[in-house]
């Protein structure tokens, strides 16, 4: 069996390949006739499996840790397509190993959902887990928070070397209390920027209200010291440095703390280069959708994935909306999460000055109600994102845009968008 | 008790609220409404917020001032109270709560034998009736305002409702509990369950009522899309104090078309 496993198994790849089939066919295949297949190939692997988990950011953190890494000189293996279940690793391992099922790779950083997580990491226990944060996200699939915080712990648990933590999410901190193997590196915060990201028990504290005083929290390995227009500041060995970053949006910039925390623990060949991992992080682009930019009549076109109430608030407040025209685009399909409650989790007064130029999205109504109890006033609404988009573009020539959307929202917006702009194509 | 009652004391001003918009309008107001938001800060998920800006934002465009109050664990409970609205939790934000709501049980069921309009959703729901006994047999008591009593289950209920009420016509929102909830004689079902489950998985009933409390497992928010249910806790608090109520003209084209669009999607 093992012997015709990979090569069955990459045939199937190509073959759907070329039938422009999804990724996960050829995985299903090889774990099918081979279920031993990943867990043996990654096992291969010198410096072990680093797993990149968490409700937010992980495609963007996961990105910036493999930039990290290979700016280190490091061959990593990855999950780069999104599919971030045990699968669809099986798939990209299948694109990656030689004919005889040998990866040529140092590490692999793999992007893993808190559902499927656990399933991977009781086959394939991870040497590094990095471990983000626990925000409401799905709530209609895993049902409570609290559940979600046990799913990372799960993979803490499992960690054989090195669990990164987000020292600022209370849920994801705790976790360090219930580990004694491996060792425990966080990722924190200046005081002055703990404010800016609310975590979902803070979740009604007001605009500007007083925070109560942090209590007092472990060492952080690399803490986001500040974060400016264009640069921001890390610190780590005692020392600040300032790096430019592309990356927009404080919560990437925390990600990036996180993910230089990672990099930092995987030894690299040479001595650990600092220069260059701060080279690499001010070159990291955003995953798509994460706050990325296009260009539209000469103009930007900012598109920003909001799927819970943190994202959306924390989006709204990295990205001001004077001089932009704003379109909001909500669907409610399964992977977007059906429940609309969170929308009425968020506030939108930073809105109210301009309004919000276009609606659209299956649940555009929901959206709309939302913004008139906020006194934010309304262009105009349609559920049919096509032509939403088309008015809005139209609409506003001459300004630049931008577009706070759901993730199968920001798919179908993607895919307009293609038409007429170059919009970097995610296999 | 008059409209310009006394301002909130330093126990319950909007520490954990979210604001609500400025007021532009200087109209008379034909009186202030005061809306007491219980146990803000441990039972808040699922956009409970939105159930307490729907209720002040639709005083304001009746013509009313609305008040907003918070009472959290540890507060002094506010007097002069005209409407509560109280939320779900995570289980661990429940067992925050757990014993303060019991030593306000006496004050709590006083304002609701009065006729004090409530709004209680999901954890509060379930709190406001006689227990919850949890799948491994533990008993949480209530504080039995509500003569109802919920059982914990593995099967987690999920997803769209629709509730056909007979006070309140079609009632849309969105579930997610695993508690089921079972009715006695002391209380009245809220409606029945055109879509989705409800109150349990048998009894094709959703919610419960009992003199002007309104208790439901409906998120969505709750109020925003259906404001006949929000107008019914509004002009229940403002008759409550003013002895009648005097309409304004909110307008609900965005609440007709969003119930338009949900009642079309899938549970
Ligand atoms: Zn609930």
């Amino acid at each position: 069996m093992l012997y015709f496993s990979v090569p069955l198994g990459k045939l199937v790849r190509r073959v759907s390949r070329l039938r422009g089939g999804g990724s996960a066919l050829p995985g299903l295949v090889v774990e099918k006739i081979d279920h031993g297949f990943m867990q043996r190939t990654l096992s291969t692997l010198p410096l072990g499996v680093a797993v990149v988990s968490g409700t937010n950011g992980k495609t963007t953190t996961t990105k910036m840790v493999v930039e990290l890494l290979e700016s280190q000189g490091l061959k990593v293996f990855t999950n780069r397509t999104g599919s971030n279940f045990t699968r669809g690793v099986a798939a990209a391992l299948l694109g990656e190993v030689d004919w005889r099922g040998r990866l040529q790779a140092d590490v692999a950083v793999l992007e893993l959902d808190e559902a499927h997580a656990v399933h991977f990491v009781n086959r394939v226990p991870p040497r590094y887990s990095l471990l983000l944060n626990v925000l409401r996200d799905q709530l209609d699939r895993f049902g409570e928070i609290d559940k979600t915080a046990q799913l990372l712990q799960h993979i803490a648990s499992k960690t054989t070397g090195t669990v990164v933590l987000n020292r600022e999410d209370p849920r994801v901190a705790r976790i360090a209390d219930t580990l004694d193997g491996p060792e425990v590196l966080y990722f924190g915060l200046d005081d002055s920027l703990l404010s800016t990201f609310p975590n979902d028990d803070e979740m009604r504290a007001a605009p500007g209200s007083p925070v109560p005083p942090a209590p007092a929290r472990p060492h952080a390995d690399v803490v986001l010291r500040r974060v400016g227009p264009d640069d921001a500041d890390f610190e780590y060995d005692g020392e600040t440095v300032t790096t430019a970053m592309l990356l927009r949006g404080v919560y990437n910039i925390f990600n990036a703390a996180a993910a230089l925390t990672l990099a930092r623990a995987i030894p690299a060949p040479a001595a650990a280069d600092n220069a260059g991992l701060l080279e690499a992080l001010s070159r990291v682009a955003p995953a798509f959708g994460r706050g990325e930019s296009l260009t539209v009549d000469g103009l930007p076109l900012e598109l920003v994935l909001v799927k819970n109430p943190s994202g959306f608030r924390l989006g709204l407040k990295s990205f001001p909306a004077a001089g932009y025209a704003t379109m909001i685009a909500i669907n409610d399909n399964y992977a977007d999460g059906r429940d609309m409650s969170w929308l009425w989790d968020v506030e939108f007064d930073t809105l109210r000055e301009g309004g919000v130029d276009q609606l659209t999205g299956s649940r555009a109504y929901d959206m709309a109600l939302r913004l008139q109890y906020d006194d934010v006033a309304i262009g105009a609404v349609n559920t049919e994102i096509a032509p939403a988009l088309a008015g809005f573009i139209s609409g506003a020539k001459d300004k630049p845009k931008r577009i706070f959307c759901t993730y199968t929202a920001m798919l179908a917006i993607r895919r307009e968008l293609s038409k007429i702009t170059t919009v970097e194509v995610v296999s | 008790m008059t409209p310009q009652s006394q301002p909130a004391g330093s126990g319950h001003e909007l520490s954990f609220g979210h604001e609500l918009p400025p007021l532009d309008s200087a109209e008379a107001s034909k009186g202030t409404i005061r809306i007491l938001q219980l146990y803000p800060r441990d039972m808040n998920i699922y956009g409970d917020w939105g159930n307490a800006l729907v209720l002040a934002q639709r005083l304001r465009w009746h013509g009313y001032t609305p008040e907003l109050l918070e009472y959290n664990v540890g507060d002094d409970f506010p007097s002069d109270v005209d409407l509560i609205v109280g939320g779900g939790g995570q289980d661990s934000g429940q067992l925050v709560i757990q014993d303060d709501l019991l030593a306000r049980e006496s004050t709590l069921r006083e304002l609701a034998e009065d006729g004090t309009p409530m709004l209680v959703i999901c954890g509060l729901y379930q709190l406001f009736g006689k227990f919850f006994k949890t799948r491994t047999g533990a008993v949480i008591p209530g504080i039995g305002i509500l003569d109802v009593e919920t059982h914990g289950t593995e099967e987690r209920l999920i997803g769209n409702v629709s509730v056909s009420s007979p006070e309140f016509g079609t009632i849309l929102g969105y579930e997610n509990h695993s508690g089921q909830t079972t009715l006695g004689p002391g209380v009245a079902p809220l409606g029945a369950t055109a879509k989705g489950t409800g109150n349990n998985s048998t009894s094709g009933q959703e919610g419960a009522r009992y003199r002007n409390v309104v208790a439901s497992y409906l998120h969505g928010s709750l109020l925003p899309k259906n404001p006949a249910l929000a107008d019914f806790l509004v002009r229940t608090a403002v008759e409550r104090k003013y002895g009648s109520f005097i309409s304004g003209s909110p307008d609900d084209s965005y609440a007709v078309l969003a119930r338009e669009h949900a009642a079309r999607r899938p549970r």
